[in-house]
């Protein structure tokens, strides 16, 4: 019962989410709400892991973590500097 | 034993799912930039941290046996999710996003990289 009241609120949370990063008047807005997004997924893995009564979906929570962490300090600095891997070094 | 470990689980739960709730409402209703990657980043956070504490305890109760990968995943998410949230606004900052015309404090002006930046772009 707990289980899938979280689940409708999470599900809420990420509508809302997505309604931002449509929305979003600018860029940094719409990859906060992405970052968000990730976030939330991981909780949501983990209530359809405790649902189904497996712990296979374990390893999928540590992936999209850091996947979710990669894509927003890729996108931080492509926003800051243009570019994400720097080529030279003499700067 | 095991009942009383499921009751914490599921108030564990319920306060990271509403948690979550409260950071997309934040998300969804505050002014601008920073105080929306305000809510995102530390909300956010603590209600993930919650749930996947809660699921520790139910993987317990119903295994019997510690999940270290659970763990693991909240250590994770408790280094990088703050670390992300101020890189994305650390950046919005640089590339001119303004603030909120309410917000009666901002520190990163009179920082010396900043201006140069500024001159910078000001000439571009």
């Amino acid at each position: 019962m707990v289980l899938k009241i979280s689940l409708i609120c999470i599900s809420i949370a990420m509508l809302a989410l997505i309604y931002r990063v449509i929305k979003g008047p600018t860029i940094p807005d719409k990859v906060i709400a992405l970052d968000a997004i990730g976030i939330n997924l991981v909780a949501l893995i983990a209530l359809i892991s405790m649902l189904l009564k497996t712990s296979a979906f374990l390893e999928v929570i540590l992936l999209v973590g850091i996947l979710a962490f990669i894509g927003t300090v890729a996108f931080a600095k492509f926003l800051e500097k243009g570019e994400i891997i720097e080529r030279d070094r003499n700067h | 034993m095991t009942e009383i470990i499921n009751v914490f689980a599921g108030i564990f739960i319920a306060i990271g799912a509403l948690l979550s709730l409260v950071t997309a409402l934040g998300i969804l209703r505050l002014p601008d930039v920073y105080t929306r990657n305000h809510a995102a980043s530390k909300g956010s956070t603590l209600g993930v941290m919650s749930v996947l504490l809660g699921a520790f305890l139910y993987f317990y109760t119903l295994d019997g046996d510690y999940n270290s990968r659970l763990i693991l995943a909240i250590v994770f998410i408790f280094i990088t999710s703050p670390v992300a949230g101020h890189l994305i606004s650390r950046a919005a900052y640089n590339t001119g996003i303004p603030m909120w015309e309410k917000s009666v404090l901002d520190e990163l002006k009179d920082k010396e990289k900043h201006e140069k930046d500024g001159l910078k772009r000001e000439k571009q």
